[in-house]
Formats: C-alpha cells, structure tokens, sequence
C-alpha cells in the first residue's frame, strides 16, 4: 500500500497549490479515480486579539513530539473518515500578520467525509498538538488562552465516532 | 531510575528551568515528578499549577503514568496551534 499521509512542522512558508497537488498525487497513486472530493483549509494570522491591534505571534513547539503528534492525527482522520489521502503542514517561529500558519487537506470518495476530515483535523489540531502561540505588539507580547469554544469542538469529535 | 524533564511556553517561562535530569525511586510516577519538582519552590508550584499537560516520552500521559528508566517527560500548558 502506498504512503497517503504527510505531516510537516517547520519555519517557512508553504504553496497552497504545492500541497493541494501533492495530496492529489499521495489519493491517485492510492487508489486512482477513487477520489471524489479533496477539502483544504488554509489558517491565517489575524492582525487583532480581544485587545485590540497585534504585530503578528511567535509559535514554539516541541521538538521531537510535535511531528509526530501531527502524523498521529493525520492517520486518525484516514482512519476514520476512509480517506484516501491527508495531509497538515504547520508553521513555528516568528510570523506577522495575515502569513499562513496552518494546512490540512483531505482527499475522499465523497464530499462530506472530506469536510468533516479537515474539521476534525483543525478541531484536534487545537487539542493534541504541542504549540503554543505568543503574540506580540512592538516589545509586549502575551500567550493565547485556550478558548472554551476550542475545547467544545474537539470534544465534539472525541463524544461521537 | 534517571529521567528528563521538559517544559514549555508559558511552563518554562514560571519555571526558569526548561530541561532537567531527576533520579527517582522505582515506580515512580508522573506524580512523583510533580511532587519533587514543586519541592524546588513556589515558582514551581505556580508552574505546575492548574490544568497542566504532561507527556511521557512524546505522548500525552496522565498523572498516574507509571515511569521507566531513561524516560522523557514534559510539562506544558494546553496548547493552542491551529
């Protein structure tokens, strides 16, 4: 069986159109002409928190366990939704307002497992990977709570199955 | 038995301290860890304070996680990619 996951940590940036090809390749070489639907959702920095205005975050992670919590999820989704190929890329280190920070993208035979797999993908992302954001206003810069929506989201997908 | 410890963001930053070597007694727990760590004082304790995650070696674990030899922990708040 062919490799239909990937699960990348790292500082630069990512080509929306890169990994949108590079999941379509990962579902043919899987299984050619099973792929019906291919979902994608692309996370940006916002240049505002509940305060007001910020510059952009700085990201940290844990080496070592990060990757490899980002491919445990991934494998849970094509687990889970029957997909034929998925893929997260996220972003750590010093970025500005309105850079990319995160992808996922789903490849299924139908619609609906594709959306609800990059749902779930985001929804637990928030949940079981190891980062942590900062973010920062000239010199200031303060953590990011978790949101009590965040939580609900990925309770919602660990309730049901 | 000889483990690591680790932490992260905001963990790191009450704790002053972000990679430690501990010996422990035989089946020691990520509670025994919590327990000599808040031992070093009031900055730990605030640390380790509410709702904390723990990992052993690169998995989420609770508290009760019974520890080996060599082992690798951390300590981090929730997190908040995405």
């Amino acid at each position: 069986m062919s490799v239909n996951v990937f699960a990348l940590i790292q500082n630069e940036d990512f080509s929306h159109a890169q990994l949108h090809s590079q999941l379509q390749s990962y579902a043919n070489a899987y299984s050619l002409g099973g792929t019906g639907a291919i979902v994608t959702f692309t996370g940006l920095v916002r240049d505002f928190n509940s305060q007001g205005d910020i510059d952009g975050i700085e990201l940290e992670h844990y080496p070592g366990m990060t990757d490899k919590a980002l491919m445990l999820l991934v494998e849970q989704a094509v687990a889970r939704f029957s997909l034929t190929a998925a893929g997260a890329v996220h972003r750590i280190g010093r970025l500005y307002n309105n850079e990319q920070i995160v992808w996922v993208g789903a490849a299924a035979p139908h619609r609906q497992a594709a959306f609800d797999a990059a749902c779930f993908l985001m929804d637990m992302l928030k949940q079981s990977v190891p980062l942590w954001k900062k973010e920062f206003k000239g010199e200031r810069s303060q953590w990011v709570e978790t949101k009590a929506s965040d939580d609900k989201a990925a309770l919602k997908w660990m309730a049901s199955k | 038995m000889h483990i690591t410890v680790k932490t992260f963001a905001q963990t790191r930053e009450l704790s002053g301290e972000d990679n430690i070597s501990l010996d422990l007694e035989p089946d020691a727990t990520i509670d025994t860890v919590i327990k000599h760590l808040t031992a070093r004082g009031s900055h730990w304790e605030l640390a380790l304070s509410g709702s904390i995650l723990s990992a052993r070696n690169h998995q989420l674990c609770d508290k009760q996680t019974v520890l080996n030899d060599g082992d690798e922990v951390a300590f981090f708040p929730p997190v908040t990619g995405g």
